[in-house]
C-alpha cells in the first residue's frame, strides 16, 4: 500500500516523535509513505480566517502535487489538517466553477487538480484498508492491563458532512477499536469529542488551559492510565499544558498523552526510544510500566 | 416499536435535587420524534415531566435538548434512528441553569443576544419610505437569518463551557448579520467590540456549533467571517489579529508554520512577561529532544516560491462579507 504521506507541520515541528513514530509503525504494517515534497501547510484554520480562497488554492495545491506523484490517497497524521483538506477538498468536488477558478491560480506552476484526490488520516487507513485482522497479528505486546482514553478532537469529527460520517459512522469509535486491537481498553470519558483548546491557546491561554485541565483530570477520574489521539496539535496543549493546567486547578494529573502511533507501536513490540516516547512533557513512564516495556 | 428514553430529570423542589437518569419504556410508532416520545411519556407515565415545545415542525426553536450527548432539536430528531440498542438518552440544554428536567433559563441566551444590539442602526436622515437592500447584498444574510434563536449551538459551545464571558455563536451569528447587513451603519463600533475580549477571537474552532445547528447558520463560519471584517476594517491590532499575520507571513515566507516565531509575534515581540511567564514550556520541550525536523532553525521548503506567488495574488482578495460590509446597495447611496 503506498500512500502520498502528508505529515502536517507540527508532525515536522512541534511533535517529531509523531513523524518518528509513524514511521516506524509503517514500516511494520507494510505502509508505503511517499511525502508530498513542496506540500504547504493547509492553513489549519487559521489562513482561512483571511479568506477561504486562499487556503483552498493552497490545499488544491497540494492535491495536484499527490496527482501529480500518481498517487489519488493523501495519508495525513493530522486530526487538524485531515479536517481542513476535507473541507477544502468537499468544496472543491462540489462546485466546478470553483474547481476551475481554483486551477486558473495553479497554472503558473504548471499544476491542475482533477478532483481524484481522497485524503484519509492514519486511523482511517488502518480500520478502512489495513484492516484491524491485519494489525492484530503484529500485536506481539498486547497491553491488557492499560486503560486508554481517546480523544479524538474536533476536525476529524466535525463537520460530520465534510469528513464522510454519515457514510461511515464508524468513524467516531476508530480509536476505541484500535485501542481494542492493542489489547488495551477504551475509557469513556465526557471530553472525548470536545475542543483540547489549542486553536486559542495564544489567544486566551486561561481558557485553553482550563480545557486541557478539563479533559485529562476527567479521564483520570473515570480510570484511564493514559489518552491518546489522532491529533499533534491535540497532543502539543494536552501534554505540553498539563502541567500549567494542573497548576490552574491546583491538584496532580500526570496523564501521559500518546500519539496514536505510539500506542501501535508499543503494541508492536518498537522500542519506547523509537518511539520518541521520552520527548513528552508529561512523563510516559507509567504506562511503559503497565506495559511492560523498559524505558 | 419498544424503546426506552433514558431522561434526566432534576426536580429543585425535590428533597434531594440531585440531577439523575429516569428510564421511561413506552411503545412508539415509526414515524416518532423524539419529542413525540417524551410528549407520550408525560401523558401516559409521568405528567410532571418538564418538557418545553411548541411548533412540533422546527420552527419555533422551543424544544432543544441533548440528543445522545448532542443539542438538536426534538422535534426534529428522529426517535428510531436515535436508539443505540433500543435506548435513547435525552438531557437538557449544557452551558445554562437547568429549571426541572429538561427545561433551561434562557436568561445567559438572551443576554448575550442583546449584548450585540440586534437591531439595525442605520446613520443619516430618516428615507421618506422604507430602507431599501437589494437582493444581491441580502444573499450573504440567507443562513444568519435563519436562526430560530433555539440555542443549541449555545448548549455544546466549548467556550462557554470554561468561560461565560465569551459572547458565543448564537450572538455572534447575530452580529454578523447586522454587520453584513446593508442598511446598518454600526459596523465600526460593532466590530470595535467584536474584537475584544469575550468576542470573535475567543471562539476555539471546535465546530460544535456548526454540527448542532438545525438550520444551518453554521455560527463558527460566521465568526470566522467576522475575524476576516475585522481584520479588513483596520482596527487596532489584537492578539487574535497577530496571530493570523504572523501565520500567514511565516507560510508566506517558508510554505509552513514557525511555531516559535507565531507565539513571539502573537503576544507581541516586547511582551516580556508573557514571554517569559511561556519559556518553561518551550525549555522543557528542548530538554525533552523536540527538535524540528530538519534542525532547530526554520528553513523554506521546496516549493515555497510557488507558495508566496499564492499569497500575493490572493491573500487580500475581496471576500464576500467584505462585499457585503463596503455597503454597496446601501438605501443612502
Amino acid at each position: 500500500m503506498k500512500y502520498a504521506f502528508y505529515p502536517g507541520c507540527v508532525a515536522r515541528g512541534g511533535t517529531p516523535e509523531l513523524y518518528d513514530s509513524t514511521i516506524a509503525v509503517a514500516a511494520k504494517l507494510g505502509i508505503e509513505l511517499d511525502e508530498i515534497v513542496g506540500a504547504a501547510c493547509t492553513g489549519a484554520g487559521v489562513l482561512q480566517e483571511k479568506g477561504l480562497k486562499l487556503g483552498d488554492t493552497l490545499n488544491a495545491r497540494t492535491f495536484a502535487l499527490a496527482e501529480r506523484m500518481g498517487l489519488t490517497t493523501i495519508l495525513t497524521i493530522c486530526s487538524t489538517c485531515q479536517g481542513v483538506m476535507s473541507q477544502a477538498n468537499h468544496r472543491l468536488l462540489n462546485d466546478a466553477a470553483y474547481l476551475a477558478e481554483i486551477n486558473e491560480e495553479l497554472k503558473p506552476e504548471g499544476l491542475e487538480y482533477t478532483g481524484r484526490v481522497v485524503v484519509k488520516h492514519l486511523v482511517w487507513v488502518l480500520v478502512e484498508e489495513v484492516g484491524l485482522d491485519t494489525l492484530r497479528p503484529l500485536v506481539v505486546n498486547p497491553l491488557p492491563s492499560l486503560k486508554v482514553a481517546p480523544f479524538y478532537g474536533c476536525y476529524i469529527l466535525r463537520p460530520s458532512w465534510a469528513l464522510g460520517l454519515d457514510e461511515n459512522p464508524g468513524r467516531e469509535f476508530y480509536l476505541e477499536r484500535i485501542i481494542e486491537a492493542c489489547g488495551a481498553e477504551p475509557v469513556n470519558f465526557p471530553g472525548r469529542t470536545k475542543c483540547c483548546g489549542f486553536p486559542i491557546l495564544l489567544i486566551n491561554e486561561a481558557n485553553s488551559t482550563a480545557m486541557v485541565g478539563n479533559h485529562t483530570a476527567s479521564a483520570k477520574e473515570h480510570g484511564a492510565d493514559a489518552m491518546v489521539t489522532p491529533c499533534p496539535l491535540c497532543h502539543l496543549n494536552l501534554d505540553g499544558y498539563q502541567p500549567k493546567a494542573a497548576a490552574q486547578r491546583g491538584e496532580k494529573i500526570g496523564l501521559p498523552i500518546l500519539h496514536l502511533p505510539q500506542l501501535l507501536g508499543l503494541a508492536f513490540g518498537i522500542s519506547p526510544k523509537e518511539l520518541g516516547l521520552q520527548k513528552h512533557i508529561v512523563s510516559a513512564k507509567p504506562v511503559l510500566e503497565k506495559a511492560s516495556v523498559r524505558a | 416499536m419498544q424503546v426506552t428514553l433514558n431522561v434526566k430529570r432534576y426536580d429543585p423542589e425535590a428533597a434531594d435535587p440531585t440531577a439523575c437518569f429516569e428510564e421511561f419504556r413506552i411503545e412508539a410508532e415509526s414515524h416518532f420524534t423524539v419529542l413525540d416520545g417524551l410528549i407520550k411519556v408525560r401523558e401516559e407515565v409521568d405528567p410532571s415531566l418538564a418538557v418545553r415545545c411548541s411548533c412540533r415542525a422546527s420552527i419555533c426553536g422551543s424544544c432543544a435538548m441533548r440528543v445522545n450527548g448532542h443539542a438538536a432539536l426534538a422535534c426534529k430528531t428522529k426517535l428510531s434512528t436515535s436508539l443505540h440498542d433500543g435506548a435513547v438518552s435525552v438531557e437538557p440544554m449544557g452551558n445554562q441553569r437547568v429549571v426541572k428536567d429538561l427545561v433551561t433559563d434562557a436568561s445567559l441566551f438572551w443576554g448575550k443576544i442583546r449584548a450585540v444590539e440586534p437591531f439595525l442602526q442605520p446613520k443619516g436622515p430618516e428615507p421618506e419610505e422604507e430602507y431599501i437592500a437589494s437582493n444581491d447584498a441580502m444573499l450573504n444574510l440567507i443562513t444568519p437569518m435563519g436562526c430560530i434563536m433555539c440555542g443549541a449551538c449555545v448548549s455544546d459551545c466549548t467556550v462557554l463551557e470554561v468561560d461565560k464571558n465569551f459572547l458565543g455563536p448564537a450572538a455572534l451569528a447575530k452580529a454578523y448579520r447586522f454587520v453584513g447587513d446593508p442598511r446598518d451603519e454600526a459596523d465600526a463600533d460593532r466590530l470595535s467590540t467584536l474584537n475584544e475580549y469575550g468576542g470573535a477571537w475567543d471562539c476555539t474552532r471546535c465546530y460544535e456549533c456548526v454540527q448542532v445547528c438545525p438550520k444551518g447558520v453554521a455560527p463558527m463560519d460566521r465568526i470566522m467571517e467576522l475575524r476576516e471584517a475585522i481584520q479588513r476594517a483596520g482596527l487596532p491590532s489584537t492578539i487574535g489579529s497577530r496571530h493570523v499575520d504572523s501565520f500567514a507571513r511565516s507560510v508566506a515566507r517558508s510554505g509552513w508554520l514557525d511555531e516559535t516565531l507565531l507565539a513571539v509575534e502573537s503576544w507581541g515581540k516586547f511582551n516580556v512577561p508573557k514571554l517569559m511567564a511561556s519559556a518553561p514550556v518551550g525549555i522543557r520541550a528542548l530538554v525533552r529532544g523536540k527538535l524540528p525536523k530538519g534542525g532547530p532553525l526554520h528553513h523554506k521548503r521546496p516549493g515555497a516560491k510557488n507558495v508566496e506567488r499564492i499569497f500575493r495574488r490572493l491573500e487580500h482578495a475581496p471576500s464576500t462579507l467584505a462585499a457585503v460590509a463596503s455597503k454597496s446597495g446601501s438605501a443612502h447611496d
